[in-house]
């Protein structure tokens, strides 16, 4: 019986890991700063393929995942200071700006690196339960999801850094008066967006194959999940990717992937339609 | 009738205007003779997408309304005409075939759009809904790959898209070469004069002003949803004549021409051309559907590249669309010459420049 009850767990711990480390990312870029990012998925894709590069090279898995990361974050500041900066006034325009920037860097990709390269495989490692066996990484992948948002939590929260960006966030002006930094805050978020997406791509660039169109794959559910958890993501991103991910599970165990997908979307849209705010209003309501 | 022709919604009036417009139809009806029929058959090819291109106008710069969805509606007109056409046999009823495809899409729009509507999804929201469900449609037919997926004897055959299809016919004549391009060019002067009699209509207006404030405009007594969902509706339903006519003309349809990045075409398209008026768009359109396809013969990455590149380009440095922008420009000379009279040139200038979304 706990084998199976483990199982369920496993399979809601694997949609939940996926909502959180693709919307991670966007939660700040599209929740917090309000930058419609549709280049979300290629600092996803770049996450994944400098890992893949990496490895090929000989770095250990861990140490070139963190450097894919942290190119994607170098990416994510060059892409705000060049693009970005100037659409925060114009949020329809940022969404347009950041496709067009989507369409060149898939398509560019495709060009120079082809339309597939040899993957590196899962990292070996399973365990069994009961009649069960489960992969490890998998878990490894739930744990840096929760990781991510404990981290995310704290920064935000808990240092100054974090008091100023969300000052700067809600009123940019008030926030320049009182002597932050907006223009430095503005671009450090939109790299730490950028990273932890890339973080993202280099998490699980070992478990799919690497395409350069694989960022489309990533940003519904990343829109998504963030839409559904509302204005306040720090509070709102894990109850909705909860919310999502078990809505999931169980149309995927019982019909299928398509009619988990459409599933969710239905959800979303009922969502929207109850809860303009999105999930984290209703927290707000509530802890008032 | 000539009121609503040269209403306030649409730029370009007056004989001038006109006498271009004639102009450049007179050419379009004698091409065919002139040109062979390879160059005849892919300029039917571009004029398919011009409905997309237009319907996206109407909902985006006139509605407020960006829908990413045209593609979502294209391929569902698409793939009804495949299924329908295969059904129902040949001949004449391919006709049929069309117009019930196109209903269908229609249909499908009036669901999807009264649910967002009437949820009040709007803004970004509603970006995010359609493109959400034009990639579940995409990702939903490419799996289909499987003998079990059929619609009688209509194979959806998953990656690979349907084929098998008859084109358009009467009887036993089909409708392709210049037949083909002379039946598009009245659809599109149909659809184009009918597109600008709707928008200098009162419901135009009505569209016009949800756009501009949606708030006032329930004030002043209308329901501007019931507005919108028309807007959206006869903006999709366009979609769906082009996706129809596609499958039609190539007799096949993919689900890559309904996912990314094809789904992202009719923004830079319309974007491009400048989303608030008629007649930008659809000369706009056809430039880049032109460029795109003399590119796409040598590179497709590379056309695609340069269509991001002028989106981004677009949005940074003439957010209004460049084609309205040379479009404003010209005229603006051509009246200062004429009547030497600057304060004269275009009175709805303004109007265009405080448009919001």
């Amino acid at each position: 019986m706990s084998a199976e009850l483990f199982s369920v767990f496993y399979q809601f711990a694997d949609v939940f890991a996926f909502l959180i480390l693709s919307a991670a990312g966007l939660a700040i870029v599209f929740g917090m700063m309000g930058v419609i990012n549709m280049a979300h998925g290629e600092f996803i894709m770049c996450g994944a393929y400098v890992t893949v590069g990496l490895v090929k090279l000989g770095v250990p898995l861990a140490i070139a995942q963190g450097l894919a990361a942290l190119t994607a974050a170098l990416a994510g500041v060059v892409v705000e200071f060049l693009i970005v900066r100037r659409f925060y006034k114009r949020p329809l325009d940022s969404l347009l700006a950041t496709w067009g920037l989507s369409l060149i860097v898939t398509q560019s990709m495709l060009l120079i690196v082809g339309s597939s390269i040899t993957g590196i495989g899962t990292p070996e490692g399973s365990f069994a339960i009961g009649d069960y066996t489960f992969s490890t990484y998998r878990l490894v992948l739930f744990a840096c999801a929760v990781a991510v948002l404990i981290g995310l939590y704290v920064t935000f929260m808990k240092t100054r850094f974090g008091v100023m960006a969300r000052a700067t966030m809600q009123n940019a002006a008030m926030a320049k008066a009182l002597g932050a930094r907006t223009g430095r805050i503005y671009a450090i978020s939109f790299g730490i967006g950028a990273g932890l997406a890339g973080l993202c791509g280099a998490l699980y660039a070992p478990t799919m194959t690497l395409i350069p169109t694989m960022g489309a794959t990533f940003v519904v559910e990343s829109f998504v999940t963030v839409v559904v958890g509302g204005a306040n993501v720090l509070l709102g991103t894990a109850p909705a990717a909860v919310f999502l991910a078990m809505i999931r599970m169980a149309l995927n165990a019982s019909y299928g992937q398509i009619i988990g997908q459409i599933g969710m979307l239905f959800a979303v849209i009922l969502i929207i339609r109850v809860l303009p705010e999105g999930l984290s209003s209703v927290l707000v309501r509530r802890g008032r | 009738m000539f009121k609503l022709l040269d209403g306030p919604q649409t730029l370009g009036r007056g004989r001038t205007f006109w006498s271009c417009f004639l102009i450049v139809l007179a050419a379009a009806l004698v091409y065919p003779i002139f040109a062979d029929s390879y160059d005849v058959g892919n300029f039917s090819y571009f004029l398919i997408w011009i409905f997309m291109a237009l319907g996206l106008c109407l909902m985006w710069g006139y509605g407020g309304m960006l829908s990413f969805g045209q593609t979502f509606f294209f391929g569902i007109a698409g793939y009804a005409y495949g299924v329908l056409a295969i059904n129902m046999g040949g001949g004449s009823t391919t006709i049929a075939a069309l117009v019930l495809s196109i209903i269908i899409a229609m249909v499908a729009a009036g669901i999807l759009g009264y649910f967002m509507i009437w949820g009040g999804i709007n803004g970004i929201f509603f970006g995010i809904v359609t493109l959400s469900a034009t990639l579940v449609l995409a990702f939903f037919l490419g799996q289909t790959a499987g003998p079990e997926w059929h619609i009688g004897p209509a194979r959806l055959n998953g990656f690979n898209g349907m084929k098998g299809m008859d084109p358009l016919a009467i009887g036993d004549f089909y409708i392709e070469g210049s037949a083909l391009y002379y039946v598009m060019v009245a659809l599109i002067v149909i659809v184009y004069i009918a597109l600008r009699v709707l928008v200098n209509s009162r419901i135009g207006n009505v569209i016009v002003a949800t756009r501009e404030n949606p708030q006032r405009a329930e004030m002043l007594g209308y329901d501007v949803r019931k507005y919108q969902l028309l807007t959206f509706v006869i903006g999709s339903g366009l979609a769906g004549l082009s996706g129809a006519l596609y499958t039609s003309w190539g007799q096949f349809i993919t689900p890559s021409s309904i996912g990314l990045p094809a789904a992202a075409m009719p923004i830079v398209w319309v974007a491009f051309s400048g989303r608030s008026d008629l007649t930008a768009t659809l000369v706009g359109a056809f430039l880049l559907l032109f460029g795109f396809q003399t590119i796409t013969v040598y590179s497709q990455q590379v056309a695609l590249v340069l269509m991001g590149t002028l989106l981004l380009v677009t949005v940074m440095l003439a957010p209004q669309g460049f084609v309205l922008g040379v479009g404003k420009l010209v005229a603006d000379r051509w009246t200062a010459g004429r009547r030497r009279d600057a304060t004269a040139a275009l009175p709805d200038a303004g109007r265009l420049q405080s448009d919001g979304t």
